[in-house]
């Protein structure tokens, strides 16, 4: 059972009620694609993916980001819950997308610098300590129906 | 994973761009690894790991100072670290898992601190740069 004390669930609010999903979802996803380019191998219908002005100005991309972040959205509302609210998406990842759980855990370490550059110094070490810790804990239940 | 002409240029760049700051940067990395991951301050038992600390400010300087080498002599990491690279080897023996994790807290900083400057392949440059520090460190482990 994972504990979230008030600090943690304060950081988590402040940071994501500023957060603007389809911009931050995007960039995660087209850093996550420049930066480790072997992930693109899941997205082999996505286009044009030859440069990271391709892959940035993708509008495959750009869906896909939005719809990944806020997914994470539900993470949040359900910061007590997360085995359970990933638990058909975990299935999905799986049996149907295939999709080696280290990816989670490479997308959540770029969301986090995606983060770090928006809020700069408002991005402090607790803020860093306390979402380093929500992503690694989704990247969790998203692998945990994994078999 | 090899450096590309490309991802050194970007690499000195990122590193010029910082000059000074390094010492700095290479505390607050620590400083946010040891908030993020709190198992790496197993490896300084003998720290006082409070905030504003001056072995911690010490030890981030040097973290620092080598990674400015490791990027002033990018064509020949190995070489510029062999020293380092013993010293980890035989004496300090961190799992090499942590040296990732020294990795993104250093982007981290990076990216608060110059978010334009971290563009996504200024990122890509500096993640490969900061693996290949990480693999010499580990290189003679066994």
């Amino acid at each position: 059972m994972v504990h979230w004390s008030a600090e943690e669930k304060q950081l988590i609010a402040s940071v994501w009620g500023k957060v603007n999903v389809e911009e931050c979802g995007a960039e995660a996803l087209a850093r996550l694609l420049i930066v480790y380019p072997w992930t693109q191998r899941f997205f082999d219908n996505f286009g044009n993916l030859s440069s990271p002005t391709a892959i940035i100005g993708n509008p495959k991309v750009r869906a896909h980001g939005k719809k990944v972040l806020t997914s994470f959205g539900d993470a949040i509302k359900n910061l007590d819950n997360l085995k359970v609210t990933y638990s058909k998406l975990s299935e999905l990842h799986c049996d149907k997308l295939h999709v080696d759980p280290e990816n989670f855990r490479l997308l959540g370490d770029i969301l986090i610098i995606v983060l770090a550059a928006h809020f700069t110094k408002d991005f402090t070490p607790a803020c860093q300590a306390t979402w380093q810790k929500l992503v690694g804990l989704v990247a969790h239940a998203l692998a945990h129906k994994y078999h | 994973m090899v450096l590309s002409a490309h991802d050194k240029s970007n690499v000195k760049s990122v590193f010029g761009k910082i000059g000074g700051q390094a010492e700095e940067f290479g505390a607050e990395t620590l400083e946010r690894m040891f908030a993020a991951y709190p198992q790496t301050k197993t490896y300084f038992p003998h720290f006082d790991l409070g905030k504003g600390s001056a072995q911690v400010k010490g030890h981030g300087k040097k973290v620092a100072a080598a990674l400015v080498e490791a990027a002033n002599h990018i064509d020949d990491i190995a070489g510029a670290l062999s020293k380092l690279s013993d010293l980890h080897a035989q004496k300090l023996r961190v799992d090499p898992v942590n040296f990732k994790l020294l990795g993104q807290c250093f982007l981290v900083v990076v990216a608060s601190h110059h978010p334009a400057l971290l563009t996504p392949d200024v990122h890509a440059s500096l993640d490969k740069f900061l693996c290949a520090v990480g693999t010499v460190l580990t290189a003679k482990y066994r």
